[in-house]
């Protein structure tokens, strides 16, 4: 599903070049759950921002379905992102002024989706969150907003889930109720790629890819936890 | 994303900062406001103009003797124009409605120990009906008193008011140039312009004129009315024709008389009023425009405000038009909310204007689909650079902005 080729990025600032990736290379299958790991300065960022078609590589190809991504034009990419990627934030990311509804709707608005406000209820009903649509993100908890935007990366049934530091924001507790719902997503298929520095919250996934220095240093399968 | 959603969340947007969008409105309305009372004061004060001219006729054509060479100045000889010449147009043109010949000096007019200067018209019966003079009191001299050179006079009413104050001026004797006139007639008030008084003068038969007091026999001028301002050009070229003939004026030499009519006249001071209206709107045009640079700024904080927004919306997936349209919508509607509220403002202005100050003004729809067409026209104008920011940013750098 997902094929990453040789994958590298220079970032140029006009004095300096920094290099974030150095030819990265590995395959997703569908309803895999990978935990990308690495310290600060490692590139699971900026891997995450191409593999979430924020940003183009310098080099290398990345496949996505039946797409070549490294050919697209800024227009293809926001189309992709609507249609194939949902996003989750460490910190939510959630439109203040918008209900959680509402919030959730917003992809299915831009991809021009009909029946938006059905399949926005259904999405949060998913998340465990249905009698809280009608609520504005300051009036939910951390562990609600954050289902809420799980909800919203659901919604539009994209390819992956993208999701970054998710529970970073919430206590450990909020931080385990989310992991569970995680898994559970991906019981149902669910394809997942989560970055994390923290090996607690890595170990619950099925494979962790370690980076370090923009190179990947280890690639390997875990045997299925009990969640 | 649909239009339609745009626009709610644009107004959602607007309705969560509500001082701050009054403000900047603000500016536009005060612009739209001030463009449309000051157009209806210009368009006032040119109509006002306009009507008080055309109370002398637009219809008629005024033909004098000598060239034409410039604007207001004439040479040649002044003594080619007789009074057959009125007589053979009248008998002769098509299209008219009446003639009149004229001859006009300022004579003393003196009743009892009451004196007063004045402008003396000898002219025909035709003529108060020509210059839409109504009769106030008693009666015009008819033809047998122009026949017969009688001394019969109306009078204008500013003479009237100098002469005889409350008194009844019909059937007594007034001194034109110490010869004795019976006043059979007054007029009703035209009403005075800034620089001439059409009430101030008296009329008298163009024949008395001639003989007994001017001691002329030319005429100074001659009007002629058409039954239609459309025919006007057909008829000075017919009177041209006819008066060549009479004048015996060989083919190549230059008429001894000019050809003119009063709406050239009308059009040249409503050119004048025209240039008064636009300076006026012209000057509030600037303040729309300070408006419209006060929703930039703002918007330009709003962009950078909602940076994350941008980003957010970005990474699921807005493109770039999406996120364009979402603010220039923005925009818009705050210049469209300030024009609506300015047009209102405006016409309560200028209603102000002249309830209080006493001036005419007219609220015209032209100027109000202008200002309006204007201000939502700076809204997307003002609006462009700061929704173009907005749709340019980098998802990713918008997503780590605090």
């Amino acid at each position: 599903m997902i094929s990453v080729k040789n994958l590298s990025k220079v970032y140029d600032t006009g004095t300096l070049t920094v290099t974030a990736l150095r030819g990265v290379s590995f395959k997703i299958k569908k309803g895999e759950f990978v935990a990308i790991m690495g310290p600060s300065g490692s590139g699971k960022s900026t891997l995450m921002n191409m593999l979430g078609c924020l940003d183009l590589p310098t080099t290398g190809n990345y496949r996505l379905e039946d797409l070549e991504i490294s050919s697209l034009k800024p227009n293809q990419l926001a189309e992709v992102r609507n249609r194939r990627i949902g996003f989750v934030f460490q910190s939510f990311n959630l439109l203040p002024r918008a209900t959680a509804l509402e919030n959730t709707e917003l992809p299915l608005l831009y991809g021009r989706v009909s029946n938006s406000t059905e399949i926005a209820m259904n999405a949060l009903e998913r998340v465990g969150l249905k009698h809280r649509a009608n609520h504005k993100p300051t009036e939910l908890s951390g562990g609600e907003k954050q289902r809420v935007a799980i909800a919203r990366a659901l919604v539009n049934q994209p390819a992956i889930i993208l999701a970054d530091e998710p529970t970073g924001n919430l206590d450990s507790e909020t931080g385990e109720d989310i992991m569970s719902l995680f898994l559970q997503l991906n019981k149902e298929n669910v394809t997942l790629i989560l970055v994390t520095h923290e090996e607690e919250i890595a170990l619950k996934a099925q494979r962790i890819i370690k980076m370090k220095d923009g190179r990947i240093i280890k690639d390997h399968l875990l045997e299925a936890t009990p969640c | 994303m649909l239009i339609l959603d745009l626009f709610k969340m644009a107004i959602r947007s607007l309705i969560s900062h509500k001082l701050r969008t009054f403000l900047t409105a603000l500016g536009i309305i005060i612009g739209v406001a001030s463009v449309i009372s000051m157009i209806s004061i210009g368009e006032g004060a040119r109509q006002q103009t306009l009507s008080t001219i055309s109370k002398f006729g637009t219809n008629i054509i005024t033909i004098k003797p000598g060239q034409k060479k410039s604007r207001h100045v004439s040479t040649g000889k002044v003594d080619t124009l007789i009074l057959e010449d009125a007589t053979v147009i009248e008998k002769n043109v098509p299209l008219i409605t009446g003639v009149a010949a004229q001859v006009y000096r300022s004579a003393q007019l003196k009743f009892g120990n009451k004196n007063t200067n004045t402008t003396v018209r000898g002219t025909g019966k035709s003529y108060a009906h020509l210059a839409n003079f109504e009769l106030e009191k008693g009666r015009y001299f008819n033809q047998q008193e122009i026949n017969a050179s009688k001394r019969v006079c109306v009078l204008g009413q500013t003479v009237v008011k100098n002469l005889f104050e409350e008194a009844n001026p019909l059937g007594t004797n007034i001194k034109v140039d110490g010869k004795n006139f019976m006043v059979i007639g007054t007029m009703e008030p035209k009403g005075a312009l800034s620089w001439f008084d059409p009430d101030d003068q008296i009329f008298i038969p163009v024949t008395t004129a001639q003989k007994r007091v001017f001691g002329m026999d030319h005429i100074q001028s001659i009007d002629v009315q058409a039954a239609k301002i459309e025919d006007l050009e057909i008829i000075k070229e017919d009177i041209a024709q006819l008066l060549r003939i009479r004048h015996n004026i060989p083919k190549g030499k230059e008429n001894d008389f000019y050809v003119q009519n009063s709406s050239q006249w009308l059009n040249s001071w409503g050119d004048a009023a025209k240039t008064f209206t636009y300076l006026l709107g012209g000057i509030a045009a600037i303040s729309l425009m300070v408006g419209g640079i006060g929703i930039m700024n703002i918007m330009l904080v709003s962009v950078t405000e909602r940076t994350r927004e941008i980003g957010i919306r970005k990474a699921i997936g807005a493109k770039k038009k999406e996120i364009l349209e979402q603010f220039l919508i923005e925009s818009v509607l705050i210049s469209f909310l300030g024009g609506g509220v300015g047009i209102l403002l405006g016409i309560s202005i200028s209603k102000m204007v002249s309830n209080i100050g006493g001036w005419d003004t007219i609220v015209s729809t032209q100027s109000i689909l202008l200002a309006f067409g204007f201000s939502v026209g700076i809204g997307i104008f003002f609006g462009f650079y700061p929704a173009n920011k907005a749709a340019n940013m980098n998802p990713i750098e918008a997503l780590r902005y605090e």
